[in-house]
């Protein structure tokens, strides 16, 4: 879902990446607090892997594909301040080093990505985190509803950004329809990728995943034993 | 200071061989079509072989090039053919690097009495 350059006009290229970057200050000062010995690294491997899926395009219809955005990925496993922080790495080094999404674009593909869609998988996850931390099947329900959530309310960003600052070259309705309905379809693979991560990262490390963190859940206690 | 236990440096070399994994050999299998962005933008437009819009209108049209040349452009080593995953390796390293660096030095340094 990277934006090229031109898509939208200066001001608007502008006025996002002046909310990105009080997004991100916001997020850096909040993430101290989830971050130590052993949740740092996970960061670290967690927006490699972010990297990595993100190059993996699966077919959604015939002749248009969509890929993992990790919004939920990031916000159960590592929480929303650092998950933000690691979707905004990715953006930055697929910008420099592969020339995916434009560099004046990246403000709004951070907006989009690294904010709206890993705040509302997290919000998703805090509404369905009763039923995470019931158990594994549980847990791995949220993964799947966060992430398609995340989808389809990023996705309704470029449709804002092109509302507002739009160049033209299609009306807003078929740009909204299109938008919605295609990462429907993308939400569902997005889903699945990110039950099937939440699942073995909780199996493996329960410890490791941030939503149950400060919970006395089943799912902990069973990661704890020998 | 603590290290990180044995059990959790197992965990993540594992993790990272499955990064590798995803961005150096699955990489070779992703579908070459246009996302759900590019499909919307590129809408209403005809390509051509390259996917570039050569008929129609569409919002594609006015997208700029991208401002900054890379030998990583578009995931391949100098456009190299079959590089996606070197590309990808490359990727996932510097990733790992910028992110890990990053939140190390953001990590809280009270140790024992982070931990709930």
């Amino acid at each position: 879902m990277h934006m090229s350059d031109g898509l939208v006009n200066a001001p608007t290229s502008l006025l996002f990446g002046v909310i990105a970057a009080i997004g991100l200050t916001i997020c850096v000062t909040k993430a101290r607090a989830d971050l130590d010995d052993k949740t740092a690294p996970m960061a670290g491997l967690v927006t490699a892997f972010v990297f990595a899926v993100q190059m993996i395009n699966f077919p959604i219809l015939p002749g248009a594909s969509g890929h993992l955005l990790g919004g939920a990925v990031v916000a159960i496993l590592v929480g929303p301040w650092v998950g933000a922080l690691c979707i905004s790495i990715v953006l930055v080094v697929q910008a420099l080093l592969f020339a995916d999404g434009g560099l004046t674009a990246l403000g709004m593909n951070i907006v989009n990505m690294a904010l709206i869609g890993v705040f509302t998988a997290y919000a998703v996850a805090r509404l369905m985190r009763p039923l995470a931390l019931r158990n594994r099947a549980g847990l791995v329900a949220t993964a799947f509803v966060a992430a398609f959530v995340n989808v389809v309310v990023a996705s309704l960003g470029f449709v804002v950004e092109y509302a507002i600052g739009g160049a033209g070259g299609a009306s807003l309705g078929t740009v909204f329809t299109l938008m919605v309905g295609l990462h429907t379809l993308i939400g569902i693979g997005e889903g699945i990728i990110t039950a099937a991560t939440v699942g073995a990262v909780a199996a493996l490390r329960p410890d490791l995943v941030y939503l149950l963190r400060g919970s006395r859940s089943p799912l902990e206690v069973r990661g704890s034993a020998p | 200071m603590s290290a990180p236990s044995r059990r959790s440096a197992a965990f993540f070399v594992g993790f990272l061989v499955v990064v590798l994994v995803i961005a150096g050999g699955i990489s070779y299998f992703a579908s070459a079509d246009p996302d759900g962005l590019d499909t919307v933008t590129l809408s209403g437009c005809q390509l051509d072989e390259a996917g570039e819009p050569v008929a129609g209108t569409c919002i594609a049209q006015i997208a700029g090039e991208h401002a900054m040349a890379s030998p990583l452009a578009d995931y391949a080593v100098e456009g190299g053919e079959g590089t996606v995953g070197l590309a990808g390796v490359i990727g996932v390293l510097a990733t790992l690097v910028v992110a890990g660096g990053l939140f190390w030095l953001l990590r809280r340094r009270d140790g024992a009495k982070a931990r709930e």
